[in-house]
C-alpha cells in the first residue's frame, strides 16, 4: 500500500492533473470566499462551505479519472496485480494519494478563516466542523470517482461518469421529488397494496430470471434483478416513502447541516460508509476482472 | 519450481488454454514456444495470479497460486508482453517503486545498482522512461522482474523489440539467470528457444502439442537432413546427381538466380546428414556450390510435424 501511495501521489506532480486540481481549488475557493464572506463584511463561512461541494463535483472526477482507468490502458496494472499486494491494498494507496492531494486543496479553507480573524473573532468550532464535513463529503466522492475509474480503461468516459454520479448523489432530493411515487398504484387502481407489490414483484422477477437464462447465466444480472425487485418493491408497497429514502442518500442533505455547524455523528458516518462501500465496490471490480 | 496441473481457460466458449499440464523443475529454462494467440500469455498471466484460470492447478514453489496468491506471487518476477513501465518516472523512481511494492529485503542500493549492470542500463539510470527507445524500455521491464531476486522467472517474449546484438546478450543474461533461477520464457521463434532453453513446451490452440521431456523434441526438430543449395550447372543434371545420393527423399527446383544457377531445396531421411556426400559428388563432377544452408522449419513446419507424424511438408522457410 505504501508503495503505490507514494507513486500515485508523486505521479499527481509529475501530471498536470495535481497542479490543475489544486490551482482551480483554490482560485475557486478564492472567487467564493471573496464574493461571500469578504463582500458581506462577515465571518460566516457557510456559504463558502456550501460552494465548494458544488466546486468538488466539477473537480474530484479530474482528480480521480485516471487512478485505475490510466493503468488498465497502460497494462501497468499488471506490475500491480502480479506484485505481493493485496487488491484492498492497492486500492486503498490510489485512495490516500487522492485524498491527500484533496487535503491539500481543503487546507485552504484554513487561510480563508485566518484572513477572516483578522476583522472579527469567528466561530472556530463552526469552521472546524465545516472542514470536517468537507473533507468527509469529498472522501466519499473520491471513492465513488475511483469506482467509476475502474470501470473503463478511458479517462474521459471515466470522468464524465463521475461527473454524472456526483451530480446524481447531490442532486437526490429533487430526484426523489420528481419521480412520481404512486406510478404503480396508478397502473393497478383496484388493487390492494398487498396485491400490487405481489404482482410487480412477479413482474420483475419473471423478467430477471428471463434475461437471466436467455442471454447467458450472468450474475451480473440477478444483482441487478435484486436491486430492481428492493426499489419496485417499495414504490408499489409503499411508494410515499420514496422522497424520503432519496433524501436520506442526498449527499447535499446529509453535508449541508455541517454547513451551519451542525455535527452529526450519523453524517459523517454516512459519508464514511459510502467511502467504505465505493471502495469495495472497486476492489470486487479489479476482482471480478481477473475472473472474467 | 513450476508445476502446472490441467489448467484451462476460458473466455465465453473460447478455449484459451484448454488443459494443460507441465512442470520446470528449480534451475530448468523452459521454453514455452507457439505461434501468436496459441495461449502463451494467457498460461503465464494465470501463472503470476493476474488473471485465473477457470480449472486446474498452478503451483509456484508448492505454492498454489489462488490459495495464497501474496506469498506466491513473491517469488514470481514476471515480464509480461508489455513492460508495464510508468512512463513518467524514471528508471531509478520506477525500480525503487518495484523495490517497494515487492517488500524487498536486501540493501536497496546496491541490488538496484547491481539489476542494472546486469541488464545495462546504468548510464539511462537517471532518465524519464518515456523517453527510452523500445529495446531499453524491454531491458527496464526484464529489470523490474529481476527486483527482490525472485526464485522463478516468468519471461514473455523478452527478446522482443531488440537489436540483434541485445538479443544475444539479453540471452546469456537468461541463461546465466537459469542456473539458479526457474525460469520459463516464451517465444514464437524456435531457434531462440533451442538456443536458450533446457527443455521446449510447444503449445498451440491451447493445447500442449508436444513436451520436450515426452517426445525428445530437439531431436525431432534437428534440420540438418533439410537443406537449401544454390548450385551452378545444368539442372536436370544436378536432380540427377543429387537423387544419387543415398537417403535423399525428395528434391524441389526452386528459383533461378543467374545464368545456369539453381536453388534447390532437398529433404533426406530424417537423422541423416548428406552435406559431405552432396560436397563431393558436386565437386567430383565440377558443379560448383555457390550456397548450403539447412532450411529453418517455420513454426507451421514444427506443427505439421509435430501434430501429423514425420516428414510432411515442404519450402522450410520462413
Amino acid at each position: 500500500m505504501g508503495a503505490v501511495f507514494r507513486r500515485e501521489t508523486l505521479s499527481y506532480f509529475t501530471s498536470p492533473i495535481g497542479y490543475i486540481f489544486l490551482a482551480a481549488f483554490y482560485a475557486f475557493s478564492a472567487f467564493s470566499f471573496a464574493s461571500n464572506a469578504l463582500q458581506y463584511s462577515t465571518t460566516k463561512m457557510d456559504g463558502l462551505f456550501q460552494q465548494l461541494m458544488i466546486i468538488l463535483i466539477v473537480l474530484i472526477p479530474i482528480l480521480t479519472m485516471r487512478t485505475l482507468s490510466e493503468d488498465k490502458k497502460n497494462k501497468t496494472d499488471q506490475c500491480l496485480l502480479t506484485a505481493p499486494v493485496s487488491l484492498g491494498g492497492i486500492v486503498a494507496g490510489k485512495f490516500l494519494a487522492a485524498f491527500l492531494i484533496y487535503i491539500l486543496g481543503v487546507a485552504i479553507t484554513l487561510v480563508y478563516a485566518i484572513v477572516v480573524s483578522a476583522f472579527a473573532a469567528p466561530d472556530w468550532s463552526v469552521i472546524f466542523g465545516n472542514i470536517v464535513g468537507l473533507v468527509l463529503v469529498g472522501g466519499a466522492f473520491i471513492a465513488v470517482g475511483i469506482f467509476f475509474s475502474s470501470l473503463t480503461e478511458n479517462q474521459v468516459v471515466s470522468a464524465v461518469i463521475s461527473f454524472i454520479a456526483l451530480i446524481a448523489l447531490y442532486m437526490l432530493t429533487t430526484i426523489g421529488e420528481v419521480i412520481p411515487s404512486d406510478f404503480i398504484e396508478d397502473l393497478m387502481p383496484d388493487l390492494g397494496p398487498v396485491w400490487r407489490t405481489v404482482i410487480t414483484e412477479a413482474l420483475v422477477i419473471g423478467l430477471t430470471l428471463g434475461i437471466f437464462f436467455l442471454f447467458g447465466k450472468k450474475a451480473g444480472v440477478l444483482i441487478f434483478g435484486f436491486i430492481a425487485m428492493l426499489v419496485f418493491g417499495v414504490f408499489a408497497a409503499k411508494g410515499e416513502l420514496m422522497p424520503m429514502i432519496f433524501e436520506k442518500l442526498s449527499f447535499w442533505e446529509r453535508y449541508v447541516g455541517f454547513t451551519y455547524g451542525l455535527f452529526d455523528m450519523s453524517n459523517a458516518l454516512f459519508f464514511i460508509s459510502a467511502m467504505v462501500v465505493f471502495l469495495f465496490l472497486t476492489v470486487r471490480v479489479l476482482e471480478k476482472r481477473r475472473w472474467a | 519450481m513450476i508445476e502446472v496441473q490441467n489448467l484451462s481457460k476460458h473466455y465465453g466458449d473460447k478455449k484459451a488454454v484448454n488443459n494443460i499440464s507441465f512442470r520446470a523443475e528449480d534451475g530448468e529454462i523452459l521454453g514455452f514456444l507457439g505461434p501468436n494467440g496459441a495461449g502463451k500469455s494467457t498460461t503465464m498471466n494465470i501463472l503470476t495470479g493476474y488473471i485465473s484460470s477457470t480449472s486446474g492447478k498452478a503451483l509456484i514453489d508448492g505454492i498454489d497460486i489462488l490459495e495464497d496468491p501474496i506469498k506466491a506471487k513473491s517469488k514470481i518476477g514476471y515480464l509480461p508482453e508489455l513492460p508495464p513501465l510508468y512512463l513518467d518516472m524514471t528508471v531509478k523512481e520506477y525500480l525503487c517503486f518495484i523495490y517497494d511494492l515487492k517488500k524487498c529485503k536486501l540493501p536497496r542500493n546496491t541490488h538496484l545498482k547491481d539489476i542494472c549492470s546486469l541488464v545495462k542500463i546504468e548510464h539511462v539510470y537517471n532518465r524519464l522512461i518515456k523517453n527510452l527507445s523500445k529495446g531499453y524500455r524491454q531491458r527496464v521491464g526484464l529489470a523490474q522482474a529481476l527486483v527482490g531476486n525472485p526464485n522463478v522467472l516468468i519471461l514473455d517474449e523478452p527478446t522482443v523489440g531488440l537489436d540483434p546484438k541485445q538479443i544475444i546478450e539479453i540471452r546469456t543474461l537468461i541463461k546465466k539467470l537459469g542456473r539458479n533461477h526457474t525460469v520459463i520464457l516464451s517465444s514464437h521463434i524456435l531457434s531462440e528457444v533451442q538456443a536458450v532453453c533446457d527443455k521446449i513446451v510447444v503449445i498451440n490452440e491451447g493445447r500442449i502439442v508436444a513436451d520436450d521431456t515426452e517426445d525428445n523434441l530437439s531431436k525431432k526438430l534437428s534440420s540438418d537432413h533439410r537443406l537449401t543449395v544454390r548450385i551452378e550447372g545444368d539442372q536436370d543434371k544436378v536432380v540427377k546427381l543429387i537423387e544419387g545420393i543415398k537417403d535423399v527423399e525428395t528434391v524441389d527446383i526452386g528459383a533461378k538466380h543467374d545464368a545456369a544457377v539453381w536453388e534447390y531445396r532437398i529433404e533426406a531421411k530424417e537423422g541423416s546428414d548428406i552435406r559431405r556426400e552432396l560436397f563431393t559428388r558436386c565437386a567430383d563432377r565440377g558443379f560448383i556450390i555457390l550456397e548450403m544452408k539447412s532450411s529453418e522449419l517455420s513454426l507451421e513446419d514444427i506443427f505439421l510435424r509435430l501434430t501429423m507424424g514425420d516428414g510432411i511438408g515442404d519450402g522450410g522457410e520462413d
